[in-house]
Protein backbone atom coordinates (compact mmCIF):
# COMPACT_ATOMS: atom_id res chain seq x y z
CA UNK A 1 0.00 0.00 0.00
CA UNK A 2 2.89 2.29 0.78
CA UNK A 3 3.56 2.28 -3.05
CA UNK A 4 1.17 4.69 -3.57
CA UNK A 5 2.71 7.04 -1.74
CA UNK A 6 6.31 6.69 -2.19
CA UNK A 7 5.45 6.76 -6.05
CA UNK A 8 3.98 9.88 -5.36
CA UNK A 9 7.06 11.73 -4.59
CA UNK A 10 10.18 12.53 -2.57
CA UNK A 11 10.51 10.38 0.73
CA UNK A 12 9.62 11.55 4.14
CA UNK A 13 7.65 15.01 3.24
CA UNK A 14 4.87 13.65 0.68
CA UNK A 15 4.35 10.69 3.35
CA UNK A 16 3.45 13.31 5.69
CA UNK A 17 1.53 15.28 3.29
CA UNK A 18 -0.05 12.30 2.37
CA UNK A 19 -1.08 10.99 6.25
CA UNK A 20 -2.58 14.63 6.76
CA UNK A 21 -4.32 14.87 4.00
CA UNK A 22 -6.15 11.86 4.73
CA UNK A 23 -6.53 12.41 8.34
CA UNK A 24 -8.13 15.79 7.36
CA UNK A 25 -10.37 13.97 5.12
CA UNK A 26 -11.38 11.63 7.35
CA UNK A 27 -12.16 13.86 10.00
CA UNK A 28 -14.32 16.19 7.80
CA UNK A 29 -16.02 13.16 6.20
CA UNK A 30 -16.81 11.51 9.90
CA UNK A 31 -18.13 15.32 11.67
CA UNK A 32 -20.45 15.68 8.03
CA UNK A 33 -22.11 11.80 8.90
CA UNK A 34 -22.35 11.89 12.55
CA UNK A 35 -23.95 16.15 12.59
CA UNK A 36 -26.53 14.70 9.87
CA UNK A 37 -29.93 14.64 10.85
CA UNK A 38 -30.95 11.14 10.41
CA UNK A 39 -27.32 10.34 11.95
CA UNK A 40 -28.93 8.62 15.46
CA UNK A 41 -31.60 6.85 13.88
CA UNK A 42 -28.87 5.05 10.95
CA UNK A 43 -26.39 4.28 14.27
CA UNK A 44 -29.21 2.44 15.53
CA UNK A 45 -30.69 0.60 12.63
CA UNK A 46 -26.74 0.20 11.42
CA UNK A 47 -23.86 0.12 13.93
CA UNK A 48 -25.78 -1.69 16.63
CA UNK A 49 -22.62 -3.27 18.85
CA UNK A 50 -24.85 -6.04 20.29
CA UNK A 51 -27.00 -6.69 16.88
CA UNK A 52 -23.76 -7.57 14.95
CA UNK A 53 -22.44 -9.56 17.62
CA UNK A 54 -25.34 -11.96 17.92
CA UNK A 55 -25.82 -12.08 14.05
CA UNK A 56 -22.01 -12.44 13.26
CA UNK A 57 -21.89 -16.32 14.16
CA UNK A 58 -25.01 -17.38 11.78
CA UNK A 59 -23.73 -15.30 9.10
CA UNK A 60 -20.13 -16.37 9.03
CA UNK A 61 -21.09 -19.91 9.38
CA UNK A 62 -23.00 -18.92 6.39
CA UNK A 63 -20.43 -17.50 4.77
CA UNK A 64 -18.51 -21.00 4.45
CA UNK A 65 -21.01 -21.64 1.21
CA UNK A 66 -19.74 -18.13 -0.03
CA UNK A 67 -15.89 -19.42 0.35
CA UNK A 68 -17.32 -23.20 -1.31
CA UNK A 69 -18.83 -21.82 -4.32
CA UNK A 70 -15.80 -19.29 -4.86
CA UNK A 71 -13.31 -22.40 -4.75
CA UNK A 72 -15.53 -24.41 -7.03
CA UNK A 73 -16.04 -22.06 -9.23
CA UNK A 74 -12.51 -21.05 -9.24
CA UNK A 75 -10.71 -24.28 -10.15
CA UNK A 76 -13.59 -24.58 -12.85
CA UNK A 77 -12.81 -21.23 -14.33
CA UNK A 78 -9.39 -21.69 -14.48
CA UNK A 79 -9.87 -24.92 -16.47
CA UNK A 80 -12.53 -24.17 -18.81
CA UNK A 81 -11.30 -20.34 -19.51
CA UNK A 82 -7.92 -22.18 -20.67
CA UNK A 83 -9.47 -24.83 -23.18
CA UNK A 84 -11.09 -21.88 -24.41
CA UNK A 85 -8.40 -19.50 -24.65
CA UNK A 86 -6.25 -21.96 -26.98
CA UNK A 87 -9.36 -22.73 -28.87
CA UNK A 88 -9.57 -19.42 -30.08
CA UNK A 89 -5.80 -19.49 -30.57
CA UNK A 90 -5.65 -22.33 -33.14
CA UNK A 91 -4.58 -20.84 -36.53
CA UNK A 92 -5.78 -21.34 -39.95
CA UNK A 93 -9.50 -21.49 -41.76
CA UNK A 94 -10.10 -24.75 -40.49
CA UNK A 95 -10.97 -23.80 -37.25
CA UNK A 96 -13.03 -20.69 -37.93
CA UNK A 97 -15.99 -22.57 -36.29
CA UNK A 98 -14.21 -23.42 -33.11
CA UNK A 99 -13.15 -20.01 -32.96
CA UNK A 100 -16.13 -18.16 -34.04
CA UNK A 101 -17.87 -20.28 -31.09
CA UNK A 102 -15.69 -19.11 -28.88
CA UNK A 103 -15.85 -15.37 -29.53
CA UNK A 104 -19.60 -15.53 -29.58
CA UNK A 105 -19.39 -17.23 -26.54
CA UNK A 106 -16.95 -14.50 -24.71
CA UNK A 107 -19.20 -11.42 -26.25
CA UNK A 108 -22.44 -12.99 -24.89
CA UNK A 109 -21.51 -13.60 -21.65
CA UNK A 110 -19.24 -10.57 -20.91
CA UNK A 111 -22.27 -8.91 -22.22
CA UNK A 112 -25.09 -10.25 -19.33
CA UNK A 113 -26.02 -9.26 -16.22
CA UNK A 114 -24.33 -11.91 -13.91
CA UNK A 115 -27.73 -11.68 -12.02
CA UNK A 116 -29.56 -12.18 -14.99
CA UNK A 117 -27.65 -15.46 -16.09
CA UNK A 118 -27.98 -16.69 -12.38
CA UNK A 119 -31.93 -15.84 -12.37
CA UNK A 120 -32.80 -17.99 -15.82
CA UNK A 121 -30.19 -21.12 -14.85
CA UNK A 122 -31.07 -20.84 -11.22
CA UNK A 123 -34.83 -20.97 -11.51
CA UNK A 124 -34.90 -22.27 -15.27
CA UNK A 125 -32.73 -25.57 -15.24
CA UNK A 126 -34.29 -27.11 -11.89
CA UNK A 127 -38.06 -26.15 -13.43
CA UNK A 128 -37.47 -28.15 -16.98
CA UNK A 129 -38.20 -30.99 -14.23
CA UNK A 130 -35.99 -33.43 -15.78
CA UNK A 131 -34.50 -36.47 -13.17
CA UNK A 132 -30.91 -36.04 -14.08
CA UNK A 133 -30.60 -32.42 -14.00
CA UNK A 134 -29.75 -31.28 -10.14
CA UNK A 135 -32.10 -28.73 -8.66
CA UNK A 136 -29.63 -27.49 -6.38
CA UNK A 137 -29.87 -24.03 -6.62
CA UNK A 138 -25.97 -23.98 -5.42
CA UNK A 139 -24.97 -26.03 -8.42
CA UNK A 140 -26.74 -23.82 -10.49
CA UNK A 141 -24.82 -20.40 -9.10
CA UNK A 142 -22.39 -22.19 -9.68
CA UNK A 143 -22.47 -23.01 -13.48
CA UNK A 144 -23.96 -18.95 -14.04
CA UNK A 145 -20.92 -18.06 -12.25
CA UNK A 146 -18.57 -20.33 -14.52
CA UNK A 147 -20.30 -19.58 -17.45
CA UNK A 148 -19.57 -16.16 -17.09
CA UNK A 149 -16.73 -15.36 -15.68
CA UNK A 150 -15.01 -18.17 -17.83
CA UNK A 151 -15.89 -15.44 -20.65
CA UNK A 152 -13.73 -13.07 -18.88
CA UNK A 153 -10.89 -15.29 -17.73
CA UNK A 154 -10.55 -16.20 -21.30
CA UNK A 155 -10.19 -13.10 -22.36
CA UNK A 156 -7.42 -13.02 -20.05
CA UNK A 157 -5.88 -15.65 -21.10
CA UNK A 158 -5.75 -15.20 -24.84
CA UNK A 159 -4.16 -11.52 -24.03
CA UNK A 160 -1.00 -13.55 -22.08
CA UNK A 161 -0.84 -16.14 -25.01
CA UNK A 162 -0.66 -13.51 -27.64
CA UNK A 163 2.20 -11.54 -26.00
CA UNK A 164 4.52 -14.37 -26.21
CA UNK A 165 6.62 -13.71 -29.12
CA UNK A 166 6.48 -15.83 -32.44
CA UNK A 167 10.02 -16.69 -32.39
CA UNK A 168 9.18 -18.59 -29.36
CA UNK A 169 7.14 -20.79 -31.16
CA UNK A 170 9.10 -21.04 -34.18
CA UNK A 171 11.74 -22.26 -31.90
CA UNK A 172 9.86 -24.83 -30.59
CA UNK A 173 8.52 -25.60 -33.71
CA UNK A 174 11.61 -26.46 -35.39
CA UNK A 175 13.03 -28.68 -33.00
CA UNK A 176 10.10 -30.46 -33.87
CA UNK A 177 7.62 -30.01 -31.11
CA UNK A 178 4.14 -30.16 -32.01
CA UNK A 179 1.62 -27.57 -32.43
CA UNK A 180 0.18 -28.88 -29.16
CA UNK A 181 3.57 -29.83 -27.34
CA UNK A 182 4.42 -26.27 -28.38
CA UNK A 183 1.55 -25.06 -26.62
CA UNK A 184 1.68 -27.12 -23.42
CA UNK A 185 5.52 -26.80 -22.68
CA UNK A 186 6.84 -23.46 -24.57
CA UNK A 187 3.87 -20.84 -24.63
CA UNK A 188 1.56 -21.56 -21.98
CA UNK A 189 3.85 -21.45 -19.19
CA UNK A 190 4.85 -18.11 -20.05
CA UNK A 191 1.57 -16.85 -21.00
CA UNK A 192 0.12 -18.11 -17.45
CA UNK A 193 2.81 -16.30 -15.45
CA UNK A 194 2.00 -13.09 -16.99
CA UNK A 195 -1.70 -13.24 -16.40
CA UNK A 196 -1.52 -14.38 -12.50
CA UNK A 197 -2.02 -10.63 -11.71
CA UNK A 198 -5.06 -10.04 -13.77
CA UNK A 199 -6.41 -13.12 -12.76
CA UNK A 200 -6.55 -12.35 -9.55
CA UNK A 201 -7.98 -9.00 -10.19
CA UNK A 202 -10.95 -10.87 -12.03
CA UNK A 203 -11.01 -13.53 -8.99
CA UNK A 204 -11.53 -10.94 -6.01
CA UNK A 205 -14.94 -9.99 -8.65
CA UNK A 206 -15.60 -13.57 -8.40
CA UNK A 207 -15.53 -14.08 -4.51
CA UNK A 208 -18.33 -10.86 -4.43
CA UNK A 209 -20.46 -12.11 -6.90
CA UNK A 210 -20.66 -15.35 -5.12
CA UNK A 211 -23.24 -13.02 -3.15
CA UNK A 212 -25.48 -12.94 -5.88
CA UNK A 213 -25.97 -16.73 -5.66
CA UNK A 214 -28.23 -15.90 -2.95
CA UNK A 215 -30.83 -14.51 -4.93
CA UNK A 216 -31.95 -18.28 -5.68
CA UNK A 217 -32.40 -19.02 -2.12
CA UNK A 218 -29.59 -20.34 -1.10
CA UNK A 219 -28.28 -19.70 2.78
CA UNK A 220 -24.95 -17.94 2.17
CA UNK A 221 -23.68 -14.85 3.98
CA UNK A 222 -25.93 -12.14 2.39
CA UNK A 223 -29.02 -14.19 2.63
CA UNK A 224 -28.27 -15.05 5.91
CA UNK A 225 -27.48 -10.87 6.58
CA UNK A 226 -30.92 -10.35 4.93
CA UNK A 227 -32.83 -12.58 6.93
CA UNK A 228 -32.14 -11.67 9.91
CA UNK A 229 -32.52 -7.62 8.73
CA UNK A 230 -35.72 -8.58 8.28
CA UNK A 231 -36.18 -10.83 11.78
CA UNK A 232 -35.33 -7.59 13.69
CA UNK A 233 -36.01 -5.02 11.73
CA UNK A 234 -32.22 -4.14 12.43
CA UNK A 235 -29.33 -3.42 9.32
CA UNK A 236 -26.17 -4.06 11.17
CA UNK A 237 -26.28 -7.94 9.99
CA UNK A 238 -25.35 -6.38 6.69
CA UNK A 239 -22.55 -4.87 8.24
CA UNK A 240 -21.47 -8.74 9.44
CA UNK A 241 -21.63 -9.79 5.98
CA UNK A 242 -19.19 -6.81 4.43
CA UNK A 243 -16.74 -7.05 6.95
CA UNK A 244 -16.61 -11.23 5.91
CA UNK A 245 -16.17 -10.35 2.56
CA UNK A 246 -13.97 -7.26 3.34
CA UNK A 247 -11.98 -10.02 5.15
CA UNK A 248 -10.86 -12.01 1.56
CA UNK A 249 -10.98 -9.67 -1.25
CA UNK A 250 -8.70 -6.74 0.38
CA UNK A 251 -6.14 -8.89 1.43
CA UNK A 252 -6.54 -10.79 -2.42
CA UNK A 253 -6.43 -7.22 -3.49
CA UNK A 254 -3.48 -6.42 -1.46
CA UNK A 255 -1.68 -9.56 -3.00
CA UNK A 256 -2.41 -8.47 -6.42
CA UNK A 257 -0.79 -5.30 -6.44
CA UNK A 258 2.03 -6.51 -4.61
CA UNK A 259 2.71 -9.15 -7.59
CA UNK A 260 2.03 -6.35 -9.91
CA UNK A 261 4.47 -4.05 -8.54
CA UNK A 262 7.32 -6.75 -8.33
CA UNK A 263 6.71 -7.86 -11.64
CA UNK A 264 7.59 -4.40 -13.18
CA UNK A 265 10.50 -4.00 -10.79
CA UNK A 266 11.78 -7.24 -12.40
CA UNK A 267 11.04 -5.97 -15.35
CA UNK A 268 12.99 -2.88 -15.68
CA UNK A 269 15.60 -4.70 -13.52
CA UNK A 270 15.73 -6.77 -16.57
CA UNK A 271 15.91 -3.86 -18.75
CA UNK A 272 18.75 -2.38 -16.95
CA UNK A 273 20.89 -5.06 -17.30
CA UNK B 1 23.20 -37.53 -53.21
CA UNK B 2 23.12 -34.55 -51.84
CA UNK B 3 22.22 -33.82 -48.20
CA UNK B 4 20.38 -30.97 -49.27
CA UNK B 5 18.80 -30.11 -52.15
CA UNK B 6 16.43 -26.65 -53.42
CA UNK B 7 15.03 -26.68 -56.42
CA UNK B 8 13.34 -23.35 -58.16
CA UNK B 9 12.09 -22.52 -54.78
CA UNK B 10 9.70 -19.32 -54.98
CA UNK B 11 8.21 -17.66 -51.53
CA UNK B 12 6.21 -14.16 -52.10
CA UNK B 13 5.22 -12.41 -48.86
CA UNK B 14 2.14 -10.74 -49.74
CA UNK B 15 3.09 -9.23 -53.55
CA UNK B 16 7.10 -9.07 -52.50
CA UNK B 17 8.51 -11.86 -53.97
CA UNK B 18 11.67 -12.38 -51.79
CA UNK B 19 12.69 -15.82 -53.26
CA UNK B 20 12.51 -16.29 -57.01
CA UNK B 21 13.47 -19.49 -58.16
CA UNK B 22 16.52 -20.37 -55.79
CA UNK B 23 18.50 -23.70 -56.75
CA UNK B 24 20.95 -25.12 -54.06
CA UNK B 25 22.79 -28.67 -53.61
CA UNK B 26 24.39 -28.72 -50.48
CA UNK B 27 26.98 -31.70 -50.02
CA UNK B 28 27.08 -34.32 -47.01
CA UNK B 29 29.80 -32.63 -44.87
CA UNK B 30 29.58 -29.15 -47.11
CA UNK B 31 29.73 -26.04 -45.47
CA UNK B 32 27.78 -23.33 -47.46
CA UNK B 33 27.89 -20.02 -46.71
CA UNK B 34 25.08 -17.15 -48.24
CA UNK B 35 25.99 -13.69 -48.89
CA UNK B 36 23.88 -10.67 -49.54
CA UNK B 37 22.54 -7.58 -48.36
CA UNK B 38 19.74 -7.49 -46.10
CA UNK B 39 16.29 -8.57 -47.50
CA UNK B 40 17.99 -10.85 -50.52
CA UNK B 41 16.50 -13.65 -49.15
CA UNK B 42 18.57 -15.60 -47.25
CA UNK B 43 16.72 -15.57 -43.81
CA UNK B 44 13.70 -16.89 -45.76
CA UNK B 45 15.67 -19.36 -47.66
CA UNK B 46 16.69 -20.96 -44.34
CA UNK B 47 13.11 -20.61 -42.72
CA UNK B 48 11.86 -22.17 -46.12
CA UNK B 49 14.18 -25.48 -45.93
CA UNK B 50 13.31 -25.91 -41.88
CA UNK B 51 9.47 -25.57 -43.41
CA UNK B 52 8.72 -22.72 -40.69
CA UNK B 53 7.61 -20.90 -43.88
CA UNK B 54 5.15 -22.29 -46.40
CA UNK B 55 6.42 -22.47 -49.80
CA UNK B 56 5.11 -21.46 -53.27
CA UNK B 57 6.62 -23.37 -55.90
CA UNK B 58 9.37 -25.35 -55.85
CA UNK B 59 10.71 -28.49 -53.71
CA UNK B 60 13.05 -29.08 -51.11
CA UNK B 61 14.86 -32.41 -50.95
CA UNK B 62 16.51 -33.77 -47.93
CA UNK B 63 18.50 -37.05 -48.59
CA UNK B 64 17.16 -37.38 -52.01
CA UNK B 65 13.41 -37.42 -50.60
CA UNK B 66 11.35 -34.72 -51.31
CA UNK B 67 9.78 -33.12 -48.03
CA UNK B 68 8.58 -30.06 -49.17
CA UNK B 69 5.20 -31.89 -49.03
CA UNK B 70 5.56 -33.94 -46.06
CA UNK B 71 2.43 -33.87 -44.10
CA UNK B 72 4.36 -34.23 -41.46
CA UNK B 73 6.55 -31.51 -40.76
CA UNK B 74 7.39 -32.29 -37.48
CA UNK B 75 9.61 -35.48 -38.60
CA UNK B 76 11.18 -33.62 -40.84
CA UNK B 77 11.87 -30.61 -38.91
CA UNK B 78 13.73 -33.16 -36.07
CA UNK B 79 16.41 -33.62 -38.94
CA UNK B 80 17.16 -30.19 -39.44
CA UNK B 81 18.46 -27.99 -36.95
CA UNK B 82 18.37 -24.06 -37.15
CA UNK B 83 19.92 -21.53 -34.81
CA UNK B 84 18.11 -18.04 -35.31
CA UNK B 85 19.71 -14.58 -34.94
CA UNK B 86 17.95 -13.93 -31.56
CA UNK B 87 18.79 -16.91 -29.63
CA UNK B 88 14.92 -17.91 -28.74
CA UNK B 89 15.91 -20.14 -25.93
CA UNK B 90 13.06 -20.51 -23.64
CA UNK B 91 13.37 -18.46 -20.57
CA UNK B 92 11.36 -20.39 -18.25
CA UNK B 93 13.69 -23.16 -18.26
CA UNK B 94 16.75 -24.05 -17.03
CA UNK B 95 19.37 -24.32 -19.42
CA UNK B 96 19.64 -28.41 -19.33
CA UNK B 97 15.42 -28.31 -19.78
CA UNK B 98 16.11 -26.01 -22.87
CA UNK B 99 18.26 -28.67 -24.31
CA UNK B 100 16.55 -32.24 -23.12
CA UNK B 101 12.97 -31.07 -23.79
CA UNK B 102 12.85 -31.65 -27.67
CA UNK B 103 14.68 -34.94 -27.17
CA UNK B 104 12.23 -36.27 -24.24
CA UNK B 105 9.54 -34.69 -25.97
CA UNK B 106 10.07 -35.42 -29.76
CA UNK B 107 12.55 -38.51 -29.61
CA UNK B 108 10.75 -40.05 -26.18
CA UNK B 109 14.42 -40.42 -24.93
CA UNK B 110 14.27 -41.26 -21.15
CA UNK B 111 14.88 -37.81 -18.78
CA UNK B 112 18.37 -39.89 -18.13
CA UNK B 113 19.35 -40.37 -21.89
CA UNK B 114 18.30 -37.01 -22.52
CA UNK B 115 20.36 -35.31 -19.57
CA UNK B 116 23.44 -37.71 -20.58
CA UNK B 117 23.36 -36.51 -24.41
CA UNK B 118 22.36 -33.09 -22.92
CA UNK B 119 25.91 -33.07 -20.09
CA UNK B 120 28.15 -34.24 -23.33
CA UNK B 121 27.22 -31.22 -25.81
CA UNK B 122 27.23 -28.79 -22.81
CA UNK B 123 30.49 -30.03 -21.77
CA UNK B 124 31.71 -30.34 -25.30
CA UNK B 125 31.06 -26.53 -25.76
CA UNK B 126 32.30 -25.18 -22.02
CA UNK B 127 28.59 -24.78 -20.97
CA UNK B 128 28.91 -27.78 -18.36
CA UNK B 129 28.47 -25.34 -14.98
CA UNK B 130 25.54 -23.47 -16.97
CA UNK B 131 23.15 -26.45 -17.35
CA UNK B 132 21.11 -25.16 -14.05
CA UNK B 133 21.22 -21.23 -15.10
CA UNK B 134 18.10 -19.59 -16.60
CA UNK B 135 19.27 -17.96 -20.03
CA UNK B 136 18.51 -15.00 -18.43
CA UNK B 137 21.86 -15.09 -16.54
CA UNK B 138 23.58 -15.98 -19.55
CA UNK B 139 25.59 -13.54 -21.63
CA UNK B 140 24.53 -13.38 -25.69
CA UNK B 141 27.59 -15.54 -26.29
CA UNK B 142 26.61 -18.12 -23.93
CA UNK B 143 22.87 -18.12 -24.63
CA UNK B 144 23.43 -18.41 -28.47
CA UNK B 145 25.68 -21.33 -27.63
CA UNK B 146 23.02 -23.25 -25.60
CA UNK B 147 20.59 -22.38 -28.70
CA UNK B 148 23.56 -24.53 -30.68
CA UNK B 149 23.63 -26.97 -28.33
CA UNK B 150 19.77 -27.23 -28.25
CA UNK B 151 19.73 -27.72 -32.10
CA UNK B 152 22.51 -30.54 -31.65
CA UNK B 153 20.92 -32.36 -29.11
CA UNK B 154 18.46 -33.56 -31.61
CA UNK B 155 21.28 -35.18 -33.57
CA UNK B 156 20.51 -33.44 -36.92
CA UNK B 157 21.69 -34.24 -40.28
CA UNK B 158 21.69 -30.55 -41.25
CA UNK B 159 22.47 -27.51 -39.51
CA UNK B 160 21.37 -24.31 -40.15
CA UNK B 161 22.55 -20.63 -39.02
CA UNK B 162 20.75 -17.71 -39.58
CA UNK B 163 23.31 -15.07 -38.86
CA UNK B 164 23.78 -16.40 -34.92
CA UNK B 165 26.13 -13.41 -34.68
CA UNK B 166 24.70 -10.31 -35.80
CA UNK B 167 22.87 -9.79 -32.23
CA UNK B 168 25.95 -10.00 -30.41
CA UNK B 169 28.26 -7.67 -28.68
CA UNK B 170 31.62 -7.88 -31.00
CA UNK B 171 33.97 -9.60 -28.12
CA UNK B 172 31.00 -12.20 -27.68
CA UNK B 173 31.56 -13.34 -31.23
CA UNK B 174 34.63 -15.47 -31.78
CA UNK B 175 33.15 -17.80 -28.82
CA UNK B 176 30.35 -18.48 -31.09
CA UNK B 177 32.25 -18.86 -34.09
CA UNK B 178 34.54 -21.16 -32.74
CA UNK B 179 31.55 -23.33 -31.81
CA UNK B 180 30.37 -23.41 -35.63
CA UNK B 181 33.97 -24.17 -36.59
CA UNK B 182 34.28 -27.41 -34.42
CA UNK B 183 31.53 -28.53 -35.82
CA UNK B 184 32.57 -27.51 -39.60
CA UNK B 185 35.80 -30.02 -38.39
CA UNK B 186 33.56 -32.15 -36.82
CA UNK B 187 31.68 -33.19 -40.07
CA UNK B 188 28.60 -31.27 -39.80
CA UNK B 189 26.87 -30.71 -42.88
CA UNK B 190 26.18 -26.36 -42.48
CA UNK B 191 24.18 -23.94 -44.42
CA UNK B 192 24.89 -20.40 -42.62
CA UNK B 193 23.67 -16.68 -43.51
CA UNK B 194 26.22 -14.52 -42.36
CA UNK B 195 27.55 -11.45 -42.50
CA UNK B 196 30.85 -12.64 -40.85
CA UNK B 197 33.08 -12.25 -44.87
CA UNK B 198 36.11 -13.56 -43.08
CA UNK B 199 34.94 -16.40 -41.34
CA UNK B 200 32.64 -17.24 -44.49
CA UNK B 201 36.43 -17.14 -46.38
CA UNK B 202 37.59 -19.15 -43.35
CA UNK B 203 34.96 -22.06 -42.91
CA UNK B 204 32.94 -22.28 -46.37
CA UNK B 205 33.47 -25.42 -48.60
CA UNK B 206 31.09 -22.55 -51.59
CA UNK B 207 29.72 -19.58 -51.10
CA UNK B 208 27.17 -18.60 -52.13
CA UNK B 209 26.08 -14.77 -53.01
CA UNK B 210 22.41 -14.67 -52.88
CA UNK B 211 20.90 -10.72 -54.89
CA UNK B 212 17.23 -10.00 -54.75
CA UNK B 213 15.84 -13.50 -54.52
CA UNK B 214 18.02 -15.79 -56.42
CA UNK B 215 21.50 -17.34 -56.23
CA UNK B 216 23.54 -14.64 -58.38
CA UNK B 217 26.58 -16.43 -58.37
CA UNK B 218 28.53 -19.07 -56.11
CA UNK B 219 31.81 -20.47 -55.78
CA UNK B 220 34.71 -21.55 -53.36
CA UNK B 221 35.52 -18.30 -51.26
CA UNK B 222 38.87 -17.58 -53.21
CA UNK B 223 36.90 -17.17 -55.85
CA UNK B 224 33.83 -15.50 -54.52
CA UNK B 225 36.56 -13.05 -52.34
CA UNK B 226 39.10 -12.44 -54.88
CA UNK B 227 37.74 -12.70 -58.07
CA UNK B 228 33.67 -12.11 -58.12
CA UNK B 229 32.46 -12.41 -61.73
CA UNK B 230 29.14 -10.47 -61.34
CA UNK B 231 29.18 -6.76 -61.00
CA UNK B 232 27.01 -7.24 -58.22
CA UNK B 233 28.87 -9.35 -56.21
CA UNK B 234 31.88 -7.11 -56.99
CA UNK B 235 29.74 -4.25 -55.72
CA UNK B 236 28.06 -5.77 -52.39
CA UNK B 237 32.20 -6.59 -51.42
CA UNK B 238 33.29 -3.31 -52.09
CA UNK B 239 30.51 -1.91 -50.09
CA UNK B 240 31.36 -4.50 -46.72
CA UNK B 241 35.40 -3.50 -47.20
CA UNK B 242 34.24 0.44 -47.26
CA UNK B 243 32.38 -0.32 -44.31
CA UNK B 244 35.14 -1.94 -42.46
CA UNK B 245 37.30 0.80 -43.26
CA UNK B 246 34.71 3.04 -41.71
Amino acid sequence: MLDGLRSGGEGRRSVAVALASTVVFFVVVGVLVTHSPGWPEVRRTFFDWHEFRSTFPEIASAFKLNIKIFCIAEALILVFALFLAVLRSLPGPVFFPLRALVIIYADLFRGLPTILVIAVLGFGAPALGLSYVPTSTTFWGIVALVLIYSAYVSEVYRAGIESIHPSQEAAARSLGLSRWQTMRRVILPQAVRRVIPPLLNDFIGLQKDTALVGTLGAIEAFNQSQIDANATFNYTSYLAAAVLFVAITIPLARFTDWLIARDRRRRQAAGVA
Amino acid sequence: MSALSVVGLRKSFGRHEVLRGVDLEVGEHEVVCLIGASGSGKSTLLRCVNLLEPIDAGSILLGGEVVSRSRDVNSVRRRIGIVFQSYNLFPHMSVLRNVTLAPRDVLRLSRRDAEERAVALLERFGLADKRDEYPDRLSGGQQQRVAIVRALAMQPELMLFDEVTSALDPELVAEVLSVIRELASAGMTMVLATHEMSFARDIANRVCFLDEGRILEQGPPEQIFTAPREERTQRFLQRIIEARRL
